[in-house]
């Protein structure tokens, strides 16, 4: 296993008080843990995988996400077991999806 | 139509209950993981594997667990299992109407061996305990993992259960046969004989389970109030002539049954004929012809 | 130690115990001249895999003892391989006759019968879970093996390496199969000194003591070996968070 942790600064939106999770710790799957936090505005996202070296991959993945996105004071939690980066990023978003449909 | 067999155990949670009423106890956001997966290289999941809670099904709250086939296959670790006795113990307290277990599981966590066992049994005596204070146990099985082992039992401690002809019910995987005592004992490849065996119908059939569901959210929702509402008819708790008559059909069963070599050979006995087409009909069809001939009390 | 020299050692004032492919039943005298008792005895032998036929047979013995003897303490001897492995008791529904079994000892359980079990021997899951498992207390032999699976198999179906996991049975509660795990995890209530006429003994005071509910994951979590099962369950039952030991 695996542990990565990235943190990013200049984030606009902030989420409901509700966490969310999405997606399952299966073979190709991975879970996202999304909730409100307060970290100084800072979003931070760590990763617990089973897929072991794949650092470079993932600084990118989540790089994009969060350009995607933006998020302020938000906890991101994953669990993964090997999802391929298009997964990874599906299920990001399908998270956050969710936090702002709860929202509404 | 949304297939139950499809559905991840929260979205089953989401769709078979009443619309956003699903409220969780120790929810993920609490982490709290397995202790012992990290020790196997083995990653954890925020709920270990089961959501369990409360949910209005028509308005009015039933406590209620969904156990992840995803994660691990559904099986009881230590964590995991305590979330269910916990759910058992607290519908207890607060004296709640009824308790609609949805199962998908492999049983014991082997992964947590030792724990998983212990835990596994403690499920068992909380779920006997909540029949005990007169509170309906209502299981679900239509999952692609069906429900096996330890769970496969405490599955047949509850008041009801109800099965899709996808959910299969049974003690030992037909991998774990195989393995132990060769393909001509049991091929697990042959998912036809599989089904036969353990799936939906042919507990039905026997007796082991009281109510079919078609494969959608909507029939499990329906049938699961229709267990609850069938279950104010009678005690709930276990009773002496209730076990009594068990113990006559299944006594009978393996009287009767025991020499046969394959389940089409029981529905035959029964006068349930041609198994081709009993594997055809869809749920309806199929308890309207189970009617005359399955085996249970009514 | 082989059933025949057990019971002796369990029951100086006698007992009737016979033994039928596999299959133990029969009664026993336990007591001193104060007071004496019969009590009820079922269980297996020859490391017996578990079929719907000793399961059913257990279950009619537990039956007959609620029906015919109310408030008999019953006895469960377990030596067992674990659960039989053939299409035919699957077909049968084999967990609906374990869980019949479990609901029997529940019952005599509410009715007022004390239910001990023994590990003598063996005991390896679907063997045990619902008789020694269900027992208002579970006691074991030092020799006593209980376990969920062999590790070879184990090994396969977790697809974990088998040399990982044997390493881990050398120490690790969760994979090791001596009886001072179970005991360390809240499944086994104590381990019995098989010496002298201790055997007799304990059993008089395992029989002697009051009857509670379901405490094994909080002797679990008192002991050491399952941390996690007891303030789990407090959570949920209480609506908070997990207060670890």
């Amino acid at each position: 296993m695996e542990t990565l942790n990235y943190r990013y600064e200049n984030g606009k939106r902030t989420l409901a008080k509700n966490p969310q999770i999405v997606g399952v710790v299966g073979s190709g799957n991975l879970e996202v843990l999304i909730e409100s936090a307060p970290l100084d505005g800072a979003c931070t996202i760590e990763i617990k995988t089973a897929a072991v070296g794949f650092g470079a991959i993932w600084e990118a993945v989540m790089h994009d996400f969060h350009e995607r996105w933006l998020l302020a004071d938000a906890r991101i939690s994953i669990n993964d077991m090997g999802a391929t980066p298009a997964v990874v990023s599906l299920r990001l978003d399908q998270a956050v999806q969710t936090m702002l449909e709860d929202a509404r | 139509m949304s297939s139950y067999l499809e559905l991840s155990a929260r979205e089953r949670l989401q769709q078979l209950f009443d619309p956003g009423s699903f409220e969780e106890f120790l929810p993920p956001s609490e982490r709290v993981v397995s202790p012992h997966l990290a020790q196997l290289n083995a990653p954890v999941a925020f709920d270990d594997g089961v959501a369990v809670g409360r949910a209005r099904l028509n308005g009015e709250f039933v406590y209620t667990a969904a156990q992840e086939g995803g994660f691990m296959g559904g099986a009881v670790g230590e964590v995991h299992g305590a979330k269910l006795v916990g759910l058992l113990q607290r519908a207890v307290l607060d004296n709640a109407p009824a308790v609609v277990l949805l199962l998908e599981t492999g049983g014991v966590r082997l992964h947590e061996a030792n724990a998983g066992l212990i835990a596994v049994s403690e499920v068992m005596r909380a779920l006997l305990d909540a029949r005990a204070a007169g509170i309906p146990v209502i299981v679900l099985i239509g999952g692609s993992n069906g429900a096996f082992g330890g769970m496969g039992i405490v599955a047949r401690c509850a008041n009801v259960v109800v099965m899709s002809e996808e959910g299969r019910l049974a003690m030992s995987g037909p991998e774990v046969i195989e393995t132990a005592n060769g393909v001509e004992e049991f091929d697990a490849r042959d998912r036809a004989l599989v089904w036969r065996t353990t799936g939906g119908k042919h507990r039905y059939l026997l007796g082991d389970c009281q109510m079919m569901s078609a494969d959608s959210v909507a029939a499990f929702r329906q049938a699961a109030l229709d267990a609850i509402a069938a279950c104010a008819g009678g005690p709930v708790e276990l009773t002496l002539e209730a076990l009594e008559r068990e113990q006559q059909l299944l006594a009978e069963r393996l009287a009767r049954f025991g020499a046969m070599a394959d389940p089409a050979d029981i529905w035959n006995s029964i006068g349930m004929a041609d198994a081709q087409r009993v594997s055809m009909l869809d749920a309806d069809a199929f308890v309207a012809a189970a009617a005359a001939h399955r085996l249970g009390a009514p | 130690m082989q059933w025949p020299t057990l019971a002796n050692a369990l029951f100086p004032r006698g007992h009737t115990i016979t033994e039928r492919d596999d299959f133990l039943s029969g009664e026993a005298q336990v007591g001193d001249d104060v007071a004496s008792a019969t009590i009820a005895i079922i269980g297996t032998t020859g490391h017996a895999p578990i079929g719907v036929e000793i399961a059913l047979a257990q279950a009619t013995a537990i039956l007959n003892t609620v029906r015919d003897h109310p408030g008999r303490a019953i006895l469960i001897l377990v030596d067992t391989q674990g659960q039989r492995l053939r299409h035919r008791d699957e077909m049968l529904g084999i967990n609906s006759y374990m869980a019949h079994l479990g609901k029997c000892v529940e019952l005599a359980r509410r009715r007022g019968h004390k239910i001990l079990a023994l590990v003598y021997d063996q005991a390896l899951s679907g063997g045990f879970i619902t008789s020694g498992l269900m027992a208002d207390a579970c006691y074991a032999l030092p020799d006593a093996t209980i376990r969920v699976m062999g590790l070879p198999a184990m090994a396969r179906i977790t697809k974990v390496p088998e040399e990982l996991l044997t390493e881990l049975a050398k120490s690790n509660p969760v994979f090791a199969p001596g009886p001072e795990n179970y005991l360390r995890m809240g499944g086994v209530r104590a381990i019995w000194d098989q010496a002298g006429g201790a055997l007799a003994t304990q059993l008089i005071e395992a029989l002697n003591e009051p009857t509670a509910g379901d405490d094994r994951s909080a002797l679990g979590l008192a002991r050491g070996g399952r941390l996690l099962a007891q303030p789990v369950i407090a959570a949920v039952v209480a609506g908070g968070h997990v207060l670890a030991a």
